[in-house]
């Protein structure tokens, strides 16, 4: 199937769907999904004659036969969920099983009074005005076909809204879980995270699923930071062997605001995370944190792009990649400082460890810079695992298996070892030293 | 122990070692001297097993076996131990992480029990005194951002805590200032008896003040060219190295 073919399927299956709604979504929803269809109808799929998708074809992703997802899903366990997810049991947690709400799985006990986390197709149809006002806002569908698909799609989701100055201390887990169909199936989660003024969160998505199942999980995430408020958040994407997955995340930082996102990347067959950092207020400050650890035949591409709109802020950026097998890695770093971004500080980092010689890497850094007073850098690595060091380990009595699985952990660890909540810490601390210990 | 005969080895095309004879008996310090470049460091790591140095001739016999045939982890198991000139810095993995995996390694080809965490724990702070090393040290990615007294004690402090046989220390006096050096000095001579035999590699006759060899040779252009005792190394302290080289011409 070519992918202008894949692309008049959709088209009418959005046609085919809206006429079949009863319910009806209120209208602003009706017009977003609209919107959201003309610019997908305009754009169409990419193809990697497109410079932003040159390494990276989703023809396999966007040709499956997919099917409705009506009833015959399984059910995952609130452990399998839990373990999946990298979850606490005891955290506030939306559960999403191929992009539907579970609320027999969720739990919002705990959270303080003013939070509000609840499923998006719950609050659309109680007409929310806030997500009226600021769904859709940030995630430009004009853009890119996957966001434009995901908002002509919109159905669940998640919403999460902290109140001003409110500093939350325990996490908040999203958890979309997919597969375990008959049949291949596309679901569409879609989150939307509003930190208020001077306001403080750790949010968790986590993207799981299971083996075998193919399917085709197309996410966006709005993250709204006000002015002051600190935002935590954790992408993690651990879905099936065979999955398809295009994550978006579009963040939108005012005054004095701080994001620190990560993205980690532990499995699935296709994959393309992208993230848009719009640092719109002065002094606002963004750390993104990458780690994709690929194998096999995976494909993992990352597309970042962080703007700075207004003078004196931070963006520190550094995406860390162990490829092995006969995996691709994509990097590709965009940084834009504007005319009027004087006194910007942007680091961008990218580094990347082969473990065989059949893996592969393509990096790149693309810094467009429009203000004079600025400090920007950019560096990227591509290399194998250092002999020197692999010699060191050896002769102290390891293994040569041993030692190279070793200095893979070391590699990765370092981003693990930013991640401040201390149980997801642990987890993925325990994840990489049993991958790696396969090696 | 140990037993060197007509050692050859080399780097790409260029020849280090060009006929090495050695014989190291349990219980024994050797201390090996020798201008830069003479084939030291060479000598060290070929007894440990880099790969990127090739053997190309004479044999080296380690406890009745046949050493050059031994993988370098098979050797570390075996009780030979290389205290590095430089130590490699790995960030991601704490000293205690990976001193717990060699041990265990070692242990385990030994025939041993593996040490849980506690067991680990209560071996290691003993071991920290002989080097008087801070525990806050070793839960710290390992050798990453060290000094250069820092990486040394290190080093001693994981010999101490493989109890090799046969113990290799590289230059351990470079980048030392006084104080670490008698820190250094201390942990080696504590870990000496009868059973462990020492190559002592260095330049300089300083570290012999405090690490006191049965044995010294001069290393000069890949081959031993004199030994004798402790005397020796005072004569090369006065007299400097040019009167070995003038003395190798003349036999050579």
């Amino acid at each position: 199937m070519s992918v202008t073919e894949s692309t008049g399927r959709f088209i009418a299956a959005f046609d085919e769907q809206r006429s079949a709604r009863k319910d009806g979504a209120p209208l602003w929803l009706d017009e977003l999904h609209q919107a959201g269809m003309a610019s997908f109808t305009e754009l169409g799929f990419p193809t990697t004659k497109n410079e932003e998708w040159k390494y990276t074809n989703m023809e396999p992703a966007v040709s499956l036969p997919f099917g409705q997802v009506n009833g015959e899903a399984k059910s995952f366990s609130t452990g399998e969920v839990l373990s999946n997810g990298f979850a606490e049991n005891d955290a506030p947690r939306l559960v999403f099983q191929n992009g539907t709400f579970a609320p027999g799985l969720s739990s919002t006990r705990g959270l303080p009074g003013g939070v509000r986390l609840a499923s998006l197709a719950e609050r659309s149809r109680q007409d929310d005005e806030l997500l009226a006002a600021q769904l859709g806002r940030y995630a430009n569908h004009k853009r890119n076909a996957f966001v434009a698909l995901n908002t002509a799609f919109i159905g669940d989701g998640a919403v999460v809204v902290i109140p001003p100055g409110c500093r939350l201390t325990q996490p908040i887990y999203l958890i979309y879980v997919s597969g375990a169909m008959k049949h291949p199936v596309v679901s569409y989660p879609r989150t939307l995270i509003l930190l208020g003024a001077d306001s403080e969160a750790k949010i968790v998505e986590s993207y799981a699923g299971a083996n075998g199942g193919k399917y085709f999980c197309n996410a966006v995430t709005e993250l709204i930071a006000a002015g002051d408020s600190v935002a935590h958040h954790y992408r993690l994407q651990n879905e099936g062997e065979a999955a398809f997955h295009m994550g978006t995340l579009a963040a939108h930082l005012d005054r004095g605001s701080h994001l620190t996102a990560h993205a980690l990347t532990l499995s699935g067959a296709l994959v393309r995370n992208n993230v848009h950092v719009s640092l719109d207020g002065e002094g606002a400050e963004c750390v993104l944190n990458g780690l994709y650890l690929g194998d096999g035949k995976q494909h993992i591409d990352n597309f970042t792009e962080i703007e700075h709109a207004k003078p004196r802020a931070t963006s520190l950026e550094l995406y860390k990649g162990i490829l092995d097998g006969a995996s691709r890695g994509v990097f590709n770093g965009r940084i834009v400082v504007h005319k009027d971004a004087q006194k910007s500080d942007a680091r961008q980092t990218n580094r990347n460890l082969l473990l065989s010689a059949d893996a592969a890497v393509n990096t790149k850094p693309q810094l467009e810079i429009y203000a004079d007073d600025v400090k920007c850098s950019h560096g990227s690595t591509i290399g194998q695992l250092d002999p020197d060091a692999l010699f060191y380990l050896r002769s102290r009595g390891l293994g040569p298996d041993e030692a190279r699985s070793l200095l893979s952990f070391a590699f990765a660890s370092e981003m693990v070892g930013r991640i401040q909540i201390d149980t997801l810490r642990r987890r993925l601390d325990d994840y990489l030293v049993a991958r790696f210990r396969r090696i | 122990m140990l037993e060197i005969r007509g050692l050859r080895a080399t780097v790409g095309s260029k020849e280090i070692l060009r006929g090495i004879d050695l014989k190291v008996g349990a219980g024994e310090v050797h201390a090996i001297m020798g201008p830069n470049g003479s084939g030291k460091s060479t000598l060290a790591h070929v007894l440990s097993g880099r790969e990127s140095y090739q053997v190309t001739g004479g044999e080296v016999t380690y406890q009745g076996q046949d050493l050059l045939a031994m993988s370098p982890e098979i050797r570390a198991r075996e009780g030979i131990f290389l205290a590095f000139q430089y130590p490699v810095e790995i960030p991601g993995v704490s000293t205690t992480y990976f001193l717990k995996a060699a041990l265990n390694a070692v242990r385990k080809h030994r025939g041993l029990d593996e040490l849980d965490a506690m067991e680990f724990l209560v071996l290691i702070k003993d071991k920290l005194k002989l080097v008087e090393m801070d525990q806050a040290l070793i839960n710290r990615p390992l050798n990453e951002g060290f000094s250069g007294g820092e990486k040394k004690r290190n080093e001693i402090l994981q010999m101490a805590v493989l109890d090799p046989t046969l113990a290799l220390l590289d230059e351990t006096d470079s980048g030392l200032d006084i104080d670490a050096l008698r820190i250094v000095a201390g942990g080696v001579n504590a870990l000496r008896g009868k059973d462990r035999a020492m190559i002592v590699i260095t330049h300089y006759q300083r570290l012999l003040d405090y690490i006191v060899p049965d044995f010294v040779h001069v290393l000069y252009d890949g081959r031993i060219v004199k030994s004798g005792t402790k005397e020796l190394a005072l004569e090369l302290e006065s007299k400097g190295y040019d009167w070995i080289k003038s003395e190798a011409a003349t036999v050579h």
